[in-house]
């Protein structure tokens, strides 16, 4: 089996915080990996650390190992290169106050595409395989703050793809859209999946159940139960996460 | 936090209880309709047997809200769905009870009954502590009580082959007999029947600790 990530004794501190305690977790290449944990568990922080998103942040420490297919991200990698690599959609839709066109063609323009045919191309392709050409094909140059939060979400999804990525991290992408919306980002990922690994923080027990292949349940920093999501949410091996899914915790 | 979901789960328990209680009833006094021939006790477990129907409806209704509602994960979805595959068995054992009613009716008209009937009320004895094993166990979630009901089956199916025995010597010594033997096989196979149920059961309770039904994994 191959993995996209593997970490290795990571720790992370916001200033005397410890956010993280000792990660340890390959990540398979091409599934679907979700994290679950109540709200402030470090499942966010670990997916920001991965494509290092936590760089500008005053006062965060990071120790351990991170490699991306066998490299390491913290060594020599371009941050840059690593974006690109490694994309990621928010949990509030956000995008750019420009056309629909603009914001996909905007990540291959910075890396230095200037073709006219082969953005329109790259566009179309990352518009298809995010499941809204057809809703958008017709408004490519009006403004994608028009979009629904559904739509606009898949567009989000569509622009991490123009860069072509590797890995696709989406932190709670559902959680601001209605079960429609949701449902149609959830079989998207499951198309996405046969090409991208994924890793989503998803607080919708549910919602990882349906698409994910492997859970990691997190707890004041700490991976508590990493594994086949089916094998977490029928028989947890740990008190803890059978408290957490069953919502007996606290 | 789940106070309400943790009731409901309590409802579902007694209500498991209460269905299993029912059960063993109607085995017990299907027996004794038997035993004693007496038609008015058999009649009476034919007609309870529609409140064994009407609780088996309420317990579906019940899971099935409960799954709808509460989206149960891990154990809570095992307890839910056992329960779920044992009011079939518990309905069917139930049917059974009535079915053995049903000849006691015929029976109660003869003479006298011509088997000594120590190994048919044995079996009696032997599947209604299967049926309050496997209930027992699902509620205080004991794997050694539903081992100890699988294991209860051997007997069951060893009685049977005694009454079989019996009854044809029976027929040997009289070939009148014949008729009646008949009636009193079919029940002993109706036991015989509810014992295999009794092992359903357990083998579902088995499931809700463990994940594993009959050695294999479920979910």
């Amino acid at each position: 089996m191959s993995y996209c990530f593997e970490i290795k004794g990571l720790d992370l501190f916001y200033g005397e915080f410890q956010a993280l305690k000792n990660i340890n977790m390959n990540i398979e290449e091409g599934g679907i990996t979700a994290y679950i944990g109540p709200s402030g568990c470090g499942k966010s922080t670990l997916i920001k650390t991965l494509n290092r998103m936590n760089d500008l942040i005053e006062g965060c420490k990071i120790t351990g190992e991170i490699k991306l297919f066998g490299e390491d991200i913290y060594g020599n990698m371009d941050v840059n290169v690593l974006r690109k690599r490694v994309g990621m959609v928010f949990q509030k839709p956000n995008p750019f106050p420009m056309s629909v066109y603009d914001n996909i063609a905007f990540g291959p323009r910075t890396h230095g595409t200037r073709s006219k045919a082969q953005l329109n191309q790259i566009v179309e392709e990352s518009l298809q395989k995010a499941a809204i050409w057809d809703e958008v094909k017709d408004r490519l140059h009006k403004s994608a703050l028009g979009l629904s939060g559904g739509q606009q979400q898949r567009l989000c999804i569509a622009r991490a793809l123009a860069v072509n990525p590797e890995v696709l991290l989406l932190d709670e992408p559902t959680s601001a859209l209605d079960p429609i919306s949701t449902g149609k980002i959830e079989e998207l990922l499951l198309t996405l999946k046969e090409k991208y690994s994924i890793i989503i923080v998803t607080h919708n027990m549910q919602q990882a159940t349906r698409i994910s292949d492997n859970t990691a349940f997190f707890l004041l920093g700490e991976v508590i139960e990493y594994g086949k999501t089916e094998d977490l949410f029928a028989m947890p091996k740990d008190k803890r996460t059978e408290d957490y899914i069953t919502g007996r915790f606290g | 936090m789940r106070s309400r979901f943790d009731d409901l789960l309590t409802t579902l328990n007694n209500s498991m209880i209460e269905m299993g209680a029912l059960v063993e009833r109607a085995i017990s006094q299907a027996s004794q309709a038997l035993l004693e021939q007496d038609a008015e006790i058999a009649r009476r477990v034919m007609e309870g047997d529609e409140a064994i129907d009407q609780m088996e409806k309420e317990i579906e209704g019940l899971c099935l809200k409960l799954l709808l509602q509460q989206q149960p994960v891990a154990k809570d979805l095992r307890q839910i769905s056992t329960a779920l595959k044992m009011i079939t068995d518990m309905e069917r054992i139930g049917d059974q009870a009535a079915d053995i009613s049903e000849i006691c009716l015929y029976l109660a008209n003869e003479h006298q009954i011509i088997a000594k009937q120590e190994h048919i009320q044995q079996m009696s004895k032997v599947t209604i502590k299967m049926v309050t094993g496997a209930i027992d166990a699902f509620v205080k979630k004991d794997r050694e009580l539903a081992d100890w009901v699988i294991a209860q089956d051997d007997e069951v199916d060893a009685l049977y082959t005694a009454v079989k025995k019996d009854l044809i010597n029976l027929i040997h010594d009289n070939v009148e007999n014949g008729e009646q033997a008949f009636d009193l096989l079919q029940i002993a196979k109706y036991y015989e029947r509810i014992g295999d149920h009794a092992v359903n059961l357990a083998e579902w309770v088995i499931f809700s600790i463990t994940g594993e039904h009959k050695n294999k994994r479920v979910l």
